[in-house]
């Protein structure tokens, strides 16, 4: 396998990593910038895959812009997820 | 004991789903030469539109009834934004300005920020890129700046105007097009007047795209600060 390919495959498991983490996180501003990372990695994936618009414009609203407004409205509302009875873990949460 | 039934049925149901979806795929011939509306673009692309970017010509050239629905759907969901947080009176509430780092980095940045979205915007039909990624771009730079610094506004009363003049812009240019040419968003300036021909791969080139990538790009800068103008700034009450 060469370089390239693997690092694709690490951005990719990167991404699968903080998709989890920002479900899981019950700080949502942690999960929030969760959520931007997976637009970054996104990018840079778009970006690898010859793909260079759709990269800017994954980084400009994903990464920038969503992730921007989530927090506004985080500030506006609760910073923690409050704790529900009910918890299993994030592989039989249907 | 329903929680597991319900459970093993979605399960179930997934897998189904899964199976029907893989069954579909799998008459797909990936990788294969199929695409005759693709290779069709990639050929006649350059007599036809004047651009380089395939892509921009296809979604500003021959798609451009698509392009003027998707600015209407910001449009909407910008006015939406508007609508759901409107009040009387509202300020922005903020006390703690950025750190230092922020506000020195945000006046060193945000003339080159914008400078680049404008220049993704402008050179839409040469290099990647194009009205939508520029216009987000320049929307980053008036997030800088409300981050920055706590007293910070964008321009409403200009903003307004300018963003509904861009989309007007944007109709007209396709008016005069059904004028000249006999459809709406017809490309008049290089199919009737020919600007250009021999300056393709340059900035003035590409018939009527920089044109509406410029309006398109002003248009989505102005509504994404728009909106967050909107999400940042709190009623205040007296």
């Amino acid at each position: 396998m060469n370089v390239i390919g693997l690092i694709e495959y690490i951005i990719v498991a990167l991404m699968v990593i903080s998709a989890i983490l920002a479900v899981e996180w019950r700080d949502l501003l942690a999960a929030a910038v969760g959520m931007a990372a997976v637009s970054l990695f996104a990018s840079i994936l778009f970006f690898m895959l010859q793909a260079p618009d759709v990269a800017m414009t994954e980084a400009a609203i994903g990464a920038a812009l969503s992730g921007a407004i989530v927090i506004f409205a985080v500030k506006r509302t609760q910073r923690f997820e409050t704790e529900e009875e009910e918890k299993p873990g994030w592989w039989v949460r249907w | 004991m329903v929680s597991l039934l319900k459970r093993s049925l979605a399960i179930i149901s997934i897998l189904v789903i899964g199976y029907w979806l893989a069954q579909g795929l799998a008459g797909v011939p990936f990788g294969e030469d199929k695409m005759l509306v693709g290779h069709y673009y990639l050929q006649h692309v350059k007599e036809q539109t004047g651009a380089v970017n395939a892509v921009t010509a296809v979604v500003v050239n021959y798609r451009g009834l698509d392009t003027l629905g998707e600015v209407t759907v910001l449009f909407i969901a910008s006015t939406g934004v508007a609508a759901l947080l409107w009040r009387k009176k509202r300020e922005r509430t903020a006390k703690v300005g950025g750190s230092p780092v922020l506000t020195v980095g945000t006046k060193f940045l945000v003339p080159f920020v914008m400078l680049f979205g404008a220049y993704i915007f402008i050179h839409g039909h040469l290099t990647p890129g194009g009205g939508f990624p520029g216009g987000a771009t320049i929307a980053t730079a008036f997030l800088l700046l409300y981050m920055a610094f706590t007293i910070y506004e964008i321009p409403h009363k200009a903003f307004e105007k300018v963003e509904g003049l861009a989309g007007m812009g944007y109709v007209l240019v396709g008016l005069i097009g059904l004028a000249i040419g006999g459809y709406f968003l017809f490309d008049w300036i290089w199919q009737d007047w020919q600007w250009g021909v021999d300056n393709i791969g340059r900035l003035f080139s590409g018939g009527f795209i920089p044109i509406i990538y410029t309006i398109i790009g002003i248009k989505v800068g102005t509504e994404l600060s728009g909106i967050v103008d909107n999400m940042l700034k709190e009623e205040v009450r007296e």
